[in-house]
């Protein structure tokens, strides 16, 4: 079980790497920081990480205005 | 005569000596000096802060003076001049040091690597989210509040603080775009710098 953002994924998202998942899931890769396990995730990892089960996945979504 | 030693006692009979000394000894960047910026600087100069880095590349323009920390008199100006004039009439003891620069990946290192804690304050998306992951990448020991979601006239109840880890802090209702909401009221985007200014002020106080 993978969870991201609050949302649970039995196994579609297991093995796929955080890019993968970024468009599976139609988040803009320009407007957003990708926490795993508490940690940020760097732009240069989205290809290399790896989900695999139990990972807890946070992708905030940056909004313009300030 | 106002001196520095009175503004000092004046600032601990308000806060207590010990987060004083803190709050005098700290080194915060603003990164961006519009609404969320101009706001949160005047909050943190208000409260005592030695240093302020900021950080702005932008003229004070008339639409401006809606929600930022400008006045008419300074319409034409460079952003950093201005707020630089209006805060040290506010604190007259503050460390103000200015870049009329705009950030990107490749220059957020050598403009924020003297901080302690880094607010960031722009209005686009994309750059919120390259000074996240930059601060958060370059950096092992420093942190980021940032802000996003204030358009709008909606619920004030809405814009919170929440602590995505210990170094990322986000302040907004994470979801009202100045693009699809086309407005912005100075009194909701001030809650949102509120929210910004009384976190780096928390972070600094917990050290």
């Amino acid at each position: 079980m993978i969870t991201i953002n609050g949302d649970e994924y039995e196994s579609e998202m297991t093995g796929k790497t955080i890019k993968e998942m970024i468009d599976t899931l139609k988040f803009d890769e320009r407007t957003i920081a990708v926490e795993l396990n508490e940690d940020i995730i760097s732009k240069n990892n989205y290809s290399n990480q790896v989900l695999k089960d139990g990972d807890i996945v946070e992708v905030v979504s940056f909004v313009g205005g300030g | 005569m106002l001196t520095k030693q009175k503004w000092q006692e004046a600032l601990s009979r308000r806060h207590g000596r010990e987060t004083q000394n803190k709050f005098e000894n700290a080194t915060v960047a603003i990164c961006g000096l519009g609404g969320l910026g101009s706001n949160i600087a005047i909050s943190l100069a208000r409260a005592g802060v030695g240093t302020l880095i900021l950080i702005d590349f932008d003229k004070v323009d008339i639409t401006n003076l809606h929600r930022q920390q400008y006045k008419a008199s300074q319409i034409g100006m460079d952003k950093t001049d201005a707020l630089k004039e209006n805060l040290l009439e506010i604190n007259p003891f503050i460390n103000l040091i200015a870049y009329n620069v705009m950030l990107d990946e490749n220059n957020v290192f050598q403009y924020v690597k003297d901080a302690d804690i880094i607010c960031e304050a722009f209005d686009k998306a994309e750059n919120k989210a390259m000074l996240v992951n930059c601060v958060l990448d370059s950096f092992s020991d420093k942190k980021i509040v940032s802000s996003s979601g204030m358009a709008g006239f909606g619920d004030a109840n809405e814009i919170k603080t929440t602590r995505i880890n210990e170094r990322f802090y986000l302040c907004g209702d994470r979801k009202s775009d100045v693009n699809f909401c086309a407005s912005l009221v100075s009194a909701r985007v001030m809650l949102c710098a509120s929210h910004a200014a009384l976190k780096i002020l928390q972070i600094i106080k917990e050290t």
